[in-house]
């Protein structure tokens, strides 16, 4: 099981702003461990389906060039305080994540 | 018969034009445009265009990057019936980080935090009414953020 995400979400008007960010570790595959010279496996997240209220609002799929413990931020209309956002992410070794947040 | 030609002409037209649509849509990763080692191959493997540039896709990114495995990146476009999003670093191995794919809901503005192993051109493309429009920015890199 991946980490928990740390979700905010806030209406402003129309406009619901999310901010995420989630604990990974983003192994590109290309670093070497400095102790035993090895190549540390790759291990990033490939996919993440943010939801308001069970309806897909953004999709994204990433490659290993995603920063570590990866932050996004999207925004979407029809949002209001109190609504359901949804995150969920995948990655290359079959680890994924969910968490739900209160739109405020 | 005629009414019938046209009638398989239409269906034939309609086809087609489901082949031609980007395979973004596909409701699936596209590993082989994030596997591709070419940025120009990674996007005619997402999109089947190329991209055409446009003032109307911004992208907020610094000159210089001190860190490369830290590079905060906001793409943002004025377009309409944005259908995606994506960013390429040309100098990556793999120079295709991210793809979102947006909604009819979605603002066309999203924000990301991206590795640079080395000095390179970053491209934002923005797929909006079933064309390709691109910008791009030279970021330097200090330190990389990709090898060991």
């Amino acid at each position: 099981m991946g980490k928990p995400i740390k979700i905010r979400a806030k209406v402003k008007g129309d406009i619901s702003e999310v901010k995420a960010l989630m604990p990974h570790d983003m192994e590109s595959g290309l670093r070497r461990d400095a102790e035993t010279n090895e190549l540390i496996p790759a291990h990033y997240i490939t996919e993440l389906v943010a939801e308001h209220n069970g309806e897909i609002v953004m999709t994204a799929y990433w490659g290993p060039a995603v920063s570590r413990n990866p932050y996004v931020s999207f925004s979407f209309t029809g949002g209001v305080a109190g609504d359901t956002i949804k995150i969920h992410w995948e990655d290359n070794q079959g680890d994924s994540s969910t968490t739900e947040a209160v739109l405020k | 018969m005629k009414v019938h030609r046209r009638l398989v002409l239409k269906g034939t037209l309609a086809l087609s034009a489901i082949a031609a649509w980007p395979r973004l849509l596909l409701a699936a990763r596209p590993d082989s445009a994030f596997s591709a080692n070419d940025a120009d191959k990674a996007i005619a493997d997402l999109f089947g265009q190329t991209p055409l540039d446009s003032d109307q896709v911004k992208m907020k990114i610094p000159d210089i990057a001190e860190n490369g495995a830290v590079v905060p990146v906001t793409v943002s476009t004025d377009l309409e019936n944005v259908e995606s999003i994506s960013i390429v670093v040309v100098n990556n191995p793999t120079p295709l980080a991210a793809v979102f794919l947006l909604t009819p809901r979605s603002i066309p503005s999203v924000s990301v935090r991206i590795k640079m192993g080395q000095t390179s051109q970053v491209r934002a493309l923005v797929n909006a009414g079933g064309n390709l429009y691109s910008t791009s920015k030279d970021v330097k890199v200090t330190i990389g953020g990709c090898g060991g």
